[in-house]
């Protein structure tokens, strides 16, 4: 028997692999300090704000790292998530105008709706480009990402231009002219103005993960799935929807994460009327000099999300290992 | 192109029974190229038959087209009486197992064989389905594995699962794409028995694809040998390595010593064998004087004898053609060896001689010289 001699010899081949050295070391290095210089640090900056005291200074709080001795101290104020609770939760005084709690349940609700429109919209497309001749593929992706060759923000006024009510309002113009409606209809400045705008502006972060999905499909499970008596609609159904479940986890996070936070396109779509997350950060770090509970509201946001990321990915990999 | 074959103009069927499948002059094109032509055969009930081919031949094409999922461009398909034209893939009464299984990855074990059986209309009861399921895995002898994805089976779990699920709904007709070609060949002679045990147990018609001769000798009881989308000769696997009709089956079954010539006095000549060749006039047809012709000589028919006693050996067993050789190579395989032999012009020849052939003598040795010899009624003369 040689069985000893195996690993003995296949040991050194494993230590000096392909890219060996200091070289893969700090490509493995990388993303680590990438994320640790641009998440890690400022949101561990942001939670020591979210535990300071308002001040009436510059900047206009107290780290609860400021000792009055001068010596290491830590003294954490909870009272800005204090006060965001009695918010959320409508409790005394502080709860009547429910300012954070219409912003919270807006944002979440729009981020919803954007990400359920932005599916039933995006899989047929990344359906239809999954399917196409593999020499029409390319092209294709490419005109879904057309768009993003202009400017975000021109693209949100461009929306502005179309759903305005006065006279420049191009659908309302049509629609009058049409003889539809007698009388401009109220398109922009509301949540319907925002959730189009959305829908609009993350749809390719949609179609991209649902279409690298749908795209490795094994056509011949759907063949398969025919031979064994399933017509078309019940194979899309039982063979083809679950399979590109991870491309749809995925093309939803990548809405619904950004759509959450999302300031600028509720702003200039939804004027005023629509309060979100995104606007209530604006307004407490801006108008309002409330800096703690700016911070305490992000980071109630960052937790709200990345709860449910850790049990989608934790589900995920119970569920299956497979493609 | 090439070879010609259009025997698939007559309808070939077995003897004295009706037929269950009527494959009609049935064609396929794929742009300018006939991947199917002309193909008309007919399959009896519970019969087991192989369409055997090199790659390429168009034998997975006549399959899918009797499974649905391609539409013939000539010709019909019968099924049992019911013309299967205007019937879609997923409402025909057949049943395949793909090539590569095809298992459905996000289905468990018994998932994927009640996936058949959850289409069925009208609607199955649930209990129902699940003790056909739990019958089909224990066919299988896969029940201890219904819980189990497809990915954590081996291959030869995997293509038995593929079995049942194919099985599941009762097709009239079982398609095998390939059924073992994605197995180890350890076990590949294994389950071939136990496949053909199974069919024949569950008593379903069934169809094979294969490109392997010893697969399709081993299981069908009938052949049908394929060359660029035509049916070239169909029958028994012995009649067909007996009775070659051309030079393609006479090669694909089995092995051979093919020589090509003309006919002249009733003789092959001009073939790379030192004499004109003695034929049997008896069997078969005789070719036109001077037309082109073959001579496929199985290798157990080519005797080989020492040169010292070669002529009263070979007069002794009545062998008309004879010519000296020499031994090139010797595969010793126990029962019998297989000498590789070149002739006089440089042309080389198997023969499978059997051990006790020499007796008490010596068998020659690499480089010896012998005579080979055979007689006339063992070649078979092919026009094609």
């Amino acid at each position: 028997m040689k069985a000893p001699a195996t690993p003995a010899a296949a040991r050194p081949d494993a230590a000096s692999g392909p890219g060996s050295g200091s070289g893969r070391l700090w490509v493995g290095l990388l993303p680590w300090l990438w994320m640790l210089s641009f998440f890690v640090l400022p949101f561990a900056l942001i939670v020591n704000v979210s535990l300071s005291t308002p001040e009436l200074a510059v900047p206009p709080y107290v780290s609860p790292f400021a000792g009055e001795s001068g010596a290491p101290a830590f003294h954490p104020d909870p009272s800005a998530y204090r006060r965001l609770g009695d918010e959320l939760l409508a409790r005394g005084a502080a709860g009547a105008e429910r300012q954070y709690l219409a912003a919270f349940a807006n944002s979440l609700l729009l981020a919803s709706l954007a990400t359920l429109c932005c599916l039933l919209i995006g899989y047929p497309f990344a359906y239809h480009i999954a399917r196409a001749r593999a020499s029409a593929r390319n092209t294709l992706l490419m005109l879904v990402m057309l768009p993003f060759w202009t400017s975000f923000l021109l693209r949100v006024y461009a929306w502005m231009g179309l759903l305005d009510s006065s006279e420049v309002g191009l659908i309302n113009q049509l629609l009058l002219a049409l003889g539809v409606v007698a009388e401009p209809l109220p398109l922009l400045y509301n949540g319907g103005a925002v959730l189009v705008g959305m829908v609009y502006s993350y749809l390719p972060f949609m179609v991209l993960p649902l279409y690298a999905n749908l795209v490795k499909l094994d056509l011949r499970l759907l063949e398969a799935a025919r031979d064994l008596g399933a017509r078309p609609s019940i194979a899309f159904l039982r063979v083809t929807l679950p399979l590109s479940r991870r491309g749809i986890v995925a093309g939803s996070m990548l809405v619904f994460i950004p759509a959450v936070g999302e300031f600028v396109i509720p702003d200039l779509l939804g004027g005023g009327g629509v309060l979100t997350i995104g606007r209530r950060i604006w307004d407490d770090f801006g108008p309002n000099q409330d800096w703690p509970m700016a911070a305490a509201v992000a980071v109630l946001m960052v937790l709200m999300l990345i709860a449910p990321i850790m049990l989608l990915h934790r589900h995920g990999r119970a569920r299956e290992d497979g493609p | 192109m090439g070879a010609g074959a259009q025997a698939g103009a007559e309808v070939l069927g077995p003897a004295g029974e009706a037929a269950y499948l009527r494959i009609e002059h049935v064609g396929k094109r794929f742009g300018d190229v006939w991947a199917v032509r002309d193909v008309s055969l007919t399959i009896a009930e519970r019969e087991i038959f192989a369409l055997l081919g090199s790659s390429g031949c168009g034998k997975s094409t006549l399959l899918r087209m009797i499974a649905g999922l391609e539409t013939p461009s000539t010709g019909r398909i019968v099924l049992d009486g019911e013309d299967l034209a205007r019937v879609p893939a997923h409402r025909r009464p057949t049943n395949m197992m793909f090539q590569s299984y095809a298992l459905f990855p996000h289905l468990t074990v018994a998932g994927n064989v009640a996936f058949g059986l959850h289409q069925l209309r009208p609607r199955l009861a649930r209990a129902e389905i699940d003790a056909r399921v739990d019958a089909m895995l224990d066919l299988v002898q896969m029940k201890a594995y219904a819980g189990r994805a497809p990915q954590e089976l081996s291959g030869g779990q995997q293509q038995r699962v593929a079995l049942a699920r194919s099985l599941a709904r009762e097709p009239k007709l079982l398609l095998l794409d390939e059924p073992l070609a994605a197995l180890d060949k350890k076990i590949r002679r294994q389950t071939q028995f136990e496949l053909v045990g199974l069919i024949r147990r569950v008593g379903v018609t069934c169809i094979l694809v294969t490109h392997d001769q010893e697969e399709a000798m081993t299981m069908a009881s009938r052949i049908g040998i394929m060359s660029e989308g035509a049916l070239v000769q169909v029958g028994t696997p012995d009649d067909i390595y007996a009775h070659p009709n051309c030079c393609f089956s006479a090669g694909f079954i089995g092995e051979t010593n093919l020589f090509e010539g003309r006919i002249r006095d009733g003789r092959l000549v001009g073939a790379d064998f030192p004499q004109p060749i003695v034929l049997a006039l008896a069997c078969g047809d005789l070719p036109a004087e001077g037309s082109a012709a073959w001579l496929s000589l199985r290798p157990e028919c080519v005797r080989v004898h020492p040169l010292a006693a070669a002529d009263e050996a070979a007069a002794a067993s009545g062998c008309e053609n004879r010519a000296p050789a020499e031994v090139a190579e010797i595969a010793y395989l126990g029962g019998h060896s297989i000498y590789h032999l070149r002739l006089p012009g440089g042309r080389s020849m198997i023969a499978s001689v059997p051990s006790a052939h020499w007796g008490d003598a010596p068998p020659p040795a690499r480089g010896a010289r012998v005579q080979v010899c055979w007689a006339a009624p063992d070649g078979v003369l092919l026009s094609r």
